[in-house]
């Protein structure tokens, strides 16, 4: 197994830790003056997705990853896998549950998303920072209301629901950020 | 790349950095502290274990013969031999080397405060020091608290009785973060306590905080002394301020034969460690056996002073440029 030493350790870099992949958040050295280095570690667990920390003595070898972070488009599904294909080799990749499931809501097909692989399958797709998506169901629009006061709801054709302004109706597309889940603005063509 | 050239200080650090230098000059100017400066560049080394220095090679022209010189990790062995001869009272604002050590809070190159004072005792250098970082940085004046003191109060172990396996425990309990399967000397799990518990805690005081009496096997280059319960303690301070290690003081040790015997003992360690033992610096061995006067000094890192004063989480904010640009 390659290993990589703490020494090199920086944010982004991949290792794994009691058999799951982890991606390094924050890197600190905690050494006093003339005494011993420690590397204290803030990591994404690939696999779960949580967050935590480890102190490793400076120097210390770890396992590294074979973690890689591709751009796929979205194709299809069957219901127990969702597929993405490689736009270059044309290739699919079967990604499960686990590995969509953050962003379920806002996949769609042809869209591109970065899907992190490890050892060449699947681990975690990431939604783009922004989706343009067409409002599939809302009320009627009230015509008038511009100033944006509370809104409604919409359902999206991803089914993610979102509140956007009264104006809105259905077969608008929207801009959406995907971070927060909020209305951006009317999509432009 | 293109902006990789440009200074990671902001035009308003940059001048509260010389602001800082020049606060400095004037408050040892006051006091009658001699500036001096002694060479970077040396064919010894200091042996601290955990302490590595970068290397670089002498070539006279004209030849290939090649003689090693380290870069200084501190000014302390070159003001001591000044001290030896007479200089009395010095300060020295240097640019220090430490290989390896990088991240938020070091940097391979950092600038310290060095000074030494055969007038004062170590009550008195700690006097100083507080004195100093409330004139140059504005700090409210520091809490006194021994290290013993210290792990009583805020992990309730008394660390001249604990067992290694008892301070292990303790250590596991309070870094949870740590793997259970570490393997750590004693006065490891000391200085990752220290570090990892305790500073975080002295940092809720609003006031900086001096720890002095560290345990005799960290006396570094300090004289061993009794403390009040009979215990024999290094003659060592450390500041901590805003959860940051400021400052380390000694009332230095002046017997050279036991100063070899640490330089010595270190180099057994670094060997263990698989590292390199260092050339001791025979001159001021020398120097000390000549006699260096009754004396205390300190080091203190003048840009974790900046970082906290200006209230930055980064050193290379204070710093002109970052080490890998």
């Amino acid at each position: 197994m390659a290993s990589v030493s703490t020494n090199q350790f920086k944010s982004g870099l991949k290792f794994m830790l009691d058999g799951d992949p982890c991606s390094i958040i924050e890197n600190e050295l905690v050494k006093p003056g003339k005494g011993q280095a420690f590397n204290r570690v803030k990591f994404r667990n690939l696999k779960t997705g949580r967050v935590n920390e480890r102190t490793f003595k400076s120097g210390e070898n770890v396992e590294s990853a074979d973690v890689v972070e591709v751009e796929l488009e979205y194709s299809y599904t069957d219901g127990e896998f969702w597929y993405f294909m490689d736009p270059v080799s044309y290739e699919q990749h079967a990604a499960d549950t686990n590995a969509v499931e953050d962003c379920l809501k806002w996949l769609k097909e042809q869209y591109v998303y970065t899907v992190t692989q490890w050892n060449g399958s699947p681990l975690l797709v990431t939604a783009p920072n922004f989706v343009n998506l067409a409002v599939t169901d809302t009320d009627p629009g009230l015509k008038g209301d511009t100033a944006g006061t509370g809104g409604k709801p919409a359902t999206l054709e991803t089914g993610a629901v979102v509140r956007v302004p009264l104006f809105m109706n259905i077969g608008e597309v929207l801009r959406i950020d995907t971070r927060s889940g909020e209305y951006v603005e009317r999509a432009k063509d | 790349m293109e902006n990789d050239w440009r200074p990671s200080i902001s035009a308003e650090n940059l001048k509260s950095r010389a602001q800082l230098l020049a606060d400095v000059r004037l408050f040892f100017a006051q006091k009658g502290v001699l500036e001096v400066e002694t060479p970077v560049l040396s064919s010894a080394a200091p042996t601290a274990p955990y302490l590595d220095s970068f290397k670089t090679n002498y070539i006279p022209i004209g030849t290939s013969p090649q003689q090693t010189y380290y870069l200084q990790t501190s000014p302390e062995f070159g003001m001591k031999r000044l001290l030896a001869a007479d200089a009395g009272s010095i300060y020295q604002i240097a640019k220090v080397f430490r290989n390896g050590e990088q991240g938020r809070l070091h940097s391979p190159e950092f600038t310290m405060l060095e000074w030494y004072r055969p007038e004062l005792t170590f009550t008195q250098l700690m006097d100083e020091v507080s004195a100093l970082v409330a004139v140059v940085a504005g700090f409210p004046e520091a809490i006194r608290l021994s290290y013993t003191r210290t792990f009583e109060q805020y992990l309730a172990i008394d660390i001249f009785n604990c067992s290694d396996q008892q301070l292990r425990l303790v250590g596991l309990e309070n870094i949870p973060s740590l793997m259970r399967d570490i393997d750590l000397d004693r006065d490891g799990w000391l200085e990752l306590l220290m570090s990892e518990v305790l500073e975080p805690k002295l940092a809720g005081f609003e006031r900086p905080v001096m720890v002095y009496d560290f345990p005799a096997s960290q006396a570094q280059l300090a004289k061993i002394h009794t403390d009040e319960q009979g215990h024999e303690v290094a003659a060592r301070f450390e500041l901590y301020a805003g959860g940051l290690e400021l400052a380390n003081g000694y009332d230095e040790l002046l017997d050279a034969g036991e100063l070899r015997r640490r330089f010595e003992h270190d180099n057994q360690q670094r060997l263990v460690l698989g590292k390199a033992p260092m050339p001791l610096d025979e001159h001021l061995l020398a120097a000390m056996t000549s006699g260096l006067p009754q004396c205390v000094g300190v080091a203190l890192g003048l840009d974790r002073l900046l970082m906290l004063v200006l209230k930055q989480r980064d050193i290379q904010q204070v710093q002109s440029f970052p080490f890998n640009q």
